[in-house]
């Protein structure tokens, strides 16, 4: 009994000890155990708050909407408009294929689109929005709404999309907008990071240039989602901000006015304040209607834009290279007499053509002008002359001036991708890019407007515009800006230029300081006297006002309207002696070896503002085909002066 | 011996009932609310399958502890090993003839319940172990014979619940014997010689193990390794119980469990989703009620005059313990993923069932603390 209870308190001893060693054991674990709860749940809570959020939310985002461009009047030329669309969010539908059936026989689809939707479904996850349709009719619309009980998982859905409402006439300023494509992932950071299925972005023109002000930014829709990907409810949603506005210089008016011209023809009209530089219009013809890009263009539509002969793709008053013809005499003459190569009184007797080196070269007038002065011969645009003058006065020469003026240089900076500088050619040119020397007959037609020279037709109406100021160099521009200088400010300016005796610095390169400071215009004086400038100004009013004069036809007498202009027909071909006797009409020449017609011209006369450039390809004769339309465009660029003025005193910095 | 029988025989119902121990009851009520509310919780705020079945299991088994604690604890001593049999041979039964589910053939089909044999067997190993220590001299504990008999009796059970294959209760078993063991005595150079035996052969044990095992102990040292595959569970768990901070994010505002970021989380995640809706606070609050269940139990091993009550308590109380602590380590990440219950809050059956039985010995050891079993 004894060693028995002895036994049975050594047992009660060790186990009670024994337990107290795991009591301890255990205190340290519980220990442990809150001190990673302290750890979890104190310390690092935030990153785990972090974490979890990121586990519970997602993101949609909406597609930005795009600013808008408006005219110098406020009318909106590319906005946007509402459309109806059809979503459906595969995840949230019971029987996706039952669904689309159903769709394809309401609304109704093409066995093409059907399977081009289920092949965009495939691509992409479950709960991201497929488009179904991006822009139903009303019809459709109406339809998907009376069955949409059958339709679960549909959603019709209110959109914007973008929208041209004056089609045709913005078509080459504006460009237009398609869907975004890789490249344009690839080349703009800025669409990469906004971009969402099925968004719309500038492919050419200013809605290219200007697509990172335009763009806008995304609005977010924040949704809780579960484990599985499937949105619970909607935590918060952050509207985007619609893209910048961007005012324009133009002028719808005279815009539609310039594509109603040239409805029927290929061609290029450009007007110009003269002292702003502002673009009052700028059309190219033919034209095409760029809300055909918006949802992926026909077939049948994009064969027609693109085998047009006349070319509709290209911007042919900033891309279109052609011969300017005598539209660029009065620069030819201006050099001439700033070179001090022959004085007003100069005579050439003018017998129809030329005999040089074994070359004849013919004047537009097979009998010949007779005796000619600087004057007449602009007048009447005497090839003769012209040739006689050059040969003095050498291309190279020709070239300063000429590039002063803007002739084979860029009118913008990099507002155009696609915007061509021409070539206004030289000696050195030759050698360096054709390997040949220079032949004095090159530079007899290059007087006249022929041979290597490629202008744009608004490098002419710049031409034009900086002859009208009074030689003064300006910078055109297409954005309406809000800070603008008042005209007498700018005409002091002038004035300011003319009095400092300053060296004139021969080179036409634009400095870096002048790229980022549009604001500061120096008015730069692009002559040495200014007597050339007004006798060649003078010579271009007789051109049109006096009656030999090669535009007398297009004159308008009213002073209020009254112009100063100069033609130019610019040979596509060389003539053949042959065809020079049989001295066809323009009509009975095949299209392709038609003459080019150009205008160039500035008013009102006495008080100059506007300077317009009419282009027409293979039009003929620029007394005949282009002067007419300028004239037109002239009156009612003259007619909207004073309320384009209104607009511009409100911008007005300096009253 | 005089004093022993009146105090084992005569007990009305009323002094029996007396002598229950409220406080362990009252952490019971607690625990059983907390973990209603919990399943509440996983159902999405809504009374549903996991709540209801989970109420009414808390509520029959806790009637039917308190109606087993009426039991004398000769009664469980009598039976114990009989006890202990009977869960064997369901084991048996369960690895023959079992319900599989999730490649694991760990249920048997008892026509009104599902019954888990190995989570009973977690306490029955217990009561055996008490039963064969009782009578045992001190001086006799390590003897030959009965270190092979005991080994026998702990091996057996876990062979066959390895083979289900639950390595995860395995294991509990495993510690719950041991645990016994420890205390009744076996002379601790064993326990240092299989330790060391263990270590060495932990090597060859890896290789045994099947490809799901092994990444579970591969993504416990590296969670980040397979993030959506095997540490998935454990990223997501410490996400919960991290974002729910100091007060956590509200009852039913638990995002990680209510957006089913949370996986099991009836049953092995529970405490993730209370952690994660009550935070720190609320942890700490569950933490300290585990603390005084188990500080009761062994409070009451302690006031018993028999060994086998005594036993049994320290090593029930221990096992739930480790229960626990494995639990909570293995949700918190500091323990590989392996499927093991936390007592009471966790659904499913047979682990409450085996968790009432024991509490209910517990409870009749409180009762009848004075009875001396020979």
């Amino acid at each position: 009994m004894f060693s028995d209870g002895d036994s049975n308190v050594r047992k009660f001893n060790t186990i009670n000890r024994r337990v107290f060693i795991l009591s301890i054991a255990k205190g340290v674990i519980f220990t442990g155990i809150l001190a990673r709860l302290f750890t979890l749940q104190i310390s690092d809570s935030k990153k785990y708050l972090t974490l979890s959020d990121k586990n519970r939310l997602r993101e949609w985002r909406l597609p930005p909407v795009r600013g808008e461009f408006k005219d110098y009047f406020n009318n909106t030329i590319a906005g946007n408009t509402e459309v109806y669309q059809l979503h459906v969010i595969p995840e949230q539908v019971e029987n996706f294929k039952n669904l689309m059936v159903r769709l394809k026989n309401i609304l109704p689809l093409s066995n093409k689109q059907f399977s081009k939707i289920i092949k965009k479904k495939n691509q992409q996850k479950p709960w991201e929005t497929l488009i179904i349709s991006e822009n139903l009719t009303w019809d459709q619309f109406s339809k998907v709404n009376f069955y949409l009980h059958e339709l679960s998982g549909a959603k019709p859905v209110l959109s914007v999309a973008r929208s041209y409402p004056f089609k045709e006439n913005y078509t080459h300023v504006l460009g237009y907008v398609a869907q975004a494509s890789e490249n344009d992932l690839l080349n703009n950071e800025n669409i990469k990071n906004k971009h969402v299925p099925g968004l719309r972005v500038g492919k050419t023109g200013l809605e290219k240039s200007f697509e990172n002000e335009l763009i806008g930014t995304n609005g977010v829709q924040r949704y809780e989602v579960n484990a599985f990907g499937k949105r619970i409810k909607q935590v918060n949603f952050q509207k985007g901000n619609k893209g910048k506005e961007i005012k324009l210089t133009l002028d719808t008016e005279v815009q539609k006015l310039c594509n109603e011209l040239l409805a029927d023809k290929a061609g290029s009209i450009s007007v110009m304040d003269i002292y702003t530089g502002e673009i009052i219009a700028m059309h190219s013809s033919p034209s095409f209607d760029p809300n055909l890009f918006l949802y992926g263009i026909s077939y049948k539509d994009w064969d027609n834009i693109r085998n047009n002969p006349n070319k509709p793709l290209i911007n042919k008053t900033i891309s279109g290279l052609y011969s300017p013809g005598s539209t660029i005499k009065p620069v030819v003459a201006l050099s001439a007499l700033e070179n001090n190569v022959i004085s007003p009184n100069f005579k050439v007797r003018c017998t129809g053509k030329m005999e040089m080196y074994g070359q004849t070269y013919h004047c537009w007038k097979k009998e010949g002008h007779g005796i000619v002065d600087l004057k007449s011969a602009i007048v009447q645009s005497c090839d003769t002359y012209f040739y006689e003058m050059s040969r003095r006065l050498g291309v190279d020469r020709l070239k300063v001036t000429a590039s002063r003026f803007g002739l084979g240089n860029k009118v913008f900076n990099n507002l155009y991708n696609e915007e061509k500088g021409g070539l206004f050619p030289s000696t050195n040119w030759k050698k360096a890019n054709l390997g040949q020397g220079w032949v004095l007959g090159e530079t007899l037609i290059t007087g006249i407007g022929q041979g290597y020279i490629q202008t744009t037709p608004l490098q002419l109406c710049l031409m034009t515009a900086q002859l009208a100021n009074g030689g003064f160099k300006i910078y055109p521009t297409l954005i309406s800006n809000k800070n603008q200088e008042s005209l007498e400010k700018i005409k002091y300016k002038m004035s300011q230029k003319l009095l400092q005796e300053e060296k004139y610095d021969s080179s036409i390169v634009r400095t870096a300081e002048e790229f980022f400071k549009p604001g500061e215009k120096d008015y730069k004086k692009l002559f040495r006297n200014q007597e050339n400038v007004k006798f060649v100004l003078d010579a271009m009013f007789a051109s049109t006002n006096q009656w030999n004069g090669t535009s007398y036809k297009s004159r308008i007498e009213d002073k209020k309207y009254q112009y100063a202009g100069k033609t130019g027909t610019a040979q596509v071909k060389k003539i053949t002696e042959k065809q020079r006797e049989l001295d066809l009409d323009t009509a009975q020449i095949p299209y392709e070896d038609r003459d080019h017609a150009w205008f160039v011209a500035f008013g009102p006369y006495k008080n100059p503002r506007y300077s317009i450039c009419v282009f027409v390809e293979h039009g003929g004769s620029g007394s005949k085909a282009a002067a007419p339309l300028a004239k037109k465009v002239i009156k009612k660029v003259i007619d909207r002066h004073e309320e384009r003025e209104k607009i511009r005193k409100r911008n007005l910095v300096d009253i | 011996m005089f004093q022993q029988s009146s105090y084992t025989e005569q007990l009305t119902f009323f002094q029996k009932l007396r002598s229950f121990d409220f406080i362990l009851v009252l952490c019971v009520l607690i625990l059983g609310l907390v973990s209603n509310l919990s399943m509440f919780s996983t159902d999405g705020g809504e009374f549903l399958y996991h709540t209801k079945s989970h109420l009414i299991r808390f509520v029959v088994f806790f009637v039917l502890m308190l109606f087993l604690s009426f039991f004398s604890l000769r009664f469980w001593h009598s039976t114990a090993y009989l006890f202990y049999i009977v869960v064997l041979s369901f084991l048996i039964w369960a690895s023959l003839y079992g319900v599989t589910a999730s490649g694991s053939q760990r249920w048997i089909n008892l026509y009104f319940i599902n019954l888990q044999p190995s989570e009973l067997m977690k306490i029955a190993i217990i009561v055996c172990f008490a039963r064969f220590f009782h009578r045992e001299q001190i001086t006799s504990v390590s003897s030959f014979k009965n270190i092979i008999v005991s080994l026998a009796i702990l091996v057996m059970p876990i062979v066959l619940v390895v083979s289900q294959p639950d390595l995860g209760t395995s294991i509990l078993i495993a510690a719950s014997g041991l645990i016994v063991l420890w205390l009744a005595g076996l002379n601790i150079r064993y326990f240092v010689y299989s330790g060391l035996i263990l270590l060495v052969s932990f090597p060859f044990v890896i290789s045994f193990l099947k490809p799901y095992q092994k990444l579970r102990i591969l993504s416990f040292f590296n969670p980040d390794r397979d993030p959506l595959g095997a540490g998935y569970q454990i990223i997501q768990s410490k996400i919960a119980v991290g974002s729910g901070g100091l007060t956590g994010k509200g009852f039913l505002q638990g995002t990680q469990s209510y957006l089913e970021f949370l996986p099991e989380k009836h049953t092995d995640f529970i405490f993730t989703l209370f952690s994660e809706e009550h935070g720190f606070i609320g942890s700490v609050f569950l933490l300290i009620i585990y603390g005084i269940l188990i500080y009761r139990i062994i409070k009451i091993g302690s006031i018993s005059r028999s060994y086998f009550g005594r036993l049994f308590c320290y090593g029930f109380g221990s096992a739930i313990f480790i229960y626990i602590a494995v639990n909570m380590s293995m949700v918190l990440g500091l323990l590989p993923i392996v499927g093991s219950p936390l007592p009471i809050m966790s659904y499913g059956g047979s682990s409450m069932l085996a968790t009432m039985i024991g509490l209910s010995i517990v409870m009749s050891t409180k009762i009848y603390h004075k009875q001396i079993i020979n």
